[in-house]
């Protein structure tokens, strides 16, 4: 079970959370092509390491929060708030 | 030339102290180029190859697998085959699947042990049976058999359930699909490579691709770490590794790889002859032919490259199976294991070509690859081979990301995710 630090909670059990998936997404302007829209909404970048990802802290808090972490070793390299760029 | 596998051969051998088997299939080294390549050597990889080659007379073919065949997803699954969708598009599909897999062992001389024990759906609240008749009401629409069940019924089919008013997920009906139940896996996975190998498809182990070779944007062959290989055309089936291949050929997918986990009790005598799934849990419980329970649930809900799968999900799933079999509370894990798979926004799959000319996928299948073995292999081979998508798969092309015609089983099959 991984333990995740929440930013406001302190570490907590990963059943206390929901991963929101990736993080750092811009969503395209209204005027912006079905590409563009089916890009932002759809495709990812899946990649086998490092990952960006939002986490909600959905049985504590509720607050909504990022993490770096590996997707092949689970390991968090970094928790930082919601609105910060990645470290 | 290969044994044909006979209970003849079984008996002749016997007189020669069954010194007269050989290999199932040719592991072989990479030739310089091939028509086809094949990337990865699990039952959809190993499918294609010997559709190419039955189907379609193409034999200059390598299915090129970074590890071991069938030791990814398809050594890693619950092994249940089934039908039962809710969409025309869908149900089209797995159910020619399953069609496949009802003459497989036939086709490949190879017992892939199918037992369609029937596959029981367990409705455990007013909104779920509702929901069980629109599902199997959907099917027979489809032509797909499918009979609703009362709770007796269900108890007749599956005494071992907990059938008692006062059950924490009361059973008050459900409903069955028949043809649904079992198969082998590493049956299917070296039932296609030996037949493959036989028509002369060369599979390659410990062949991992580092690069794909383009010219004039165009795929012509890959870097490995065992040499380049050229190709004519090349085809991915690389289920929960999709993303990492998509990568290196220069293109994105509408995937998000996450771990799948599944588990096995000790062997105990026979208690459960068919495969139960409860929607509302997203468990779903069979006994093996050793005898062990083998139980599945819910994915791992964050993305994972891991094959292993988080504690917190393994309670959930036990947990969910002994509200439904008591009786199993006393019984030992004794191996538990995940899977990588590629689930997409609509939980269906994606078998046509990318964004890259001479470069086929089929990818997508997130939690149902399985089942889906023989349609993926027959509908990329057909792909590969005539550069046109098989009338099964047209509707499942990438492009329906962009155009926005989902084909959303995700919501309407209530499959657990």
């Amino acid at each position: 079970m991984m333990q995740i630090r929440c930013i406001h909670c302190g570490p907590r059990d990963e059943n206390e959370f929901h991963c929101g998936g990736t993080s750092h997404m811009t969503r395209p302007g209204l005027a912006e092509s079905d590409e563009a829209w089916g890009e932002y909404l759809f495709f990812r970048d899946n990649p086998k390491g490092l990952h960006f990802e939002r986490w909600r802290h959905t049985f504590g808090c509720g607050q909504w929060f990022n993490v770096a972490r590996d997707t092949v070793t689970h390991e968090i390299r970094a928790v930082y708030a919601i609105t910060a760029p990645p470290p | 030339m290969q044994n044909s596998y006979s209970a003849w051969s079984l008996l002749k051998g016997a007189l020669t102290g069954q010194r007269h088997w050989t290999a199932a299939w040719r592991d072989a080294t990479p030739k310089a180029s091939y028509e086809v390549i094949i990337v990865g050597g699990g039952g959809h990889g190993l499918a294609t190859a010997y559709y190419l080659a039955k189907n379609h007379g193409i034999t200059s073919v390598a299915v090129i697998e970074r590890g071991w065949i069938g030791g990814g997803n398809t050594g890693r699954n619950t092994t249940i085959v089934r039908s039962n969708y809710l969409y025309p598009e869908s149900a089209r599909l797995y159910d020619f699947s399953l069609k496949l897999y009802e003459g497989l062992s036939r086709e490949l001389n190879f017992n892939i042990m199918l037992s369609q024990r029937a596959l029981v759906l367990v409705a455990h609240s007013r909104h779920d049976l509702d929901a069980m008749a629109r599902w199997a009401n959907a099917m027979r629409m489809n032509g797909i058999e499918a009979e609703l069940l009362s709770r007796s019924e269900v108890g007749e089919l599956a005494p071992a359930l907990d059938l008692s008013p006062q059950a924490r997920l009361p059973i008050l009906g459900g409903f069955t699909q028949r043809r649904g139940g079992t198969a082998r896996h590493d049956a299917v996975a070296w039932g296609y490579a030996r037949a493959a190998s036989a028509l002369g498809v060369d599979i390659i182990q410990n062949c991992e691709v580092v690069e794909f070779i383009k010219e004039g944007g165009s795929v012509v062959g890959v870097n490995t770490n065992r040499g380049s290989i050229r190709a004519g055309r090349v085809g991915i089936a690389a289920a929960g590794h999709s993303s990492v291949l998509a990568k290196l050929a220069g293109f994105r997918l509408p995937v998000t790889s996450y771990a799948l986990q599944a588990m096995v009790s000790e062997p105990i005598k026979p208690v459960l002859d068919t495969v139960i799934l409860s929607p509302g849990t997203g468990a779903y419980v069979s006994q093996s032919d050793k005898g062990e329970i083998v139980m599945g649930a819910m994915l791992d809900l964050f993305p994972s490259y891991a094959q292993r799968g988080s504690f917190a999900v393994k309670q959930a799933i036990v947990g969910a199976t002994l509200e439904l079999f008591p009786s199993f509370s006393r019984l030992q894990l004794m191996r538990q294991w995940a899977g990588i798979v590629d689930v997409v926004h609509d939980s269906s799959p994606i078998i046509g070509p990318t964004p890259i000319a001479n470069l086929f996928i089929n990818c997508g299948w997130g939690t149902g690859g399985f089942k889906a073995i023989p349609v993926g292999g027959w509908t990329l081979a057909h792909v590969l081979a005539t550069g046109n998508s098989h009338s099964l798969a047209e509707p499942f092309q990438l492009q329906r990301f962009i155009t926005g015609r989902l084909i959303d089983e995700a919501a309407a099959s209530g499959i657990a995710h």
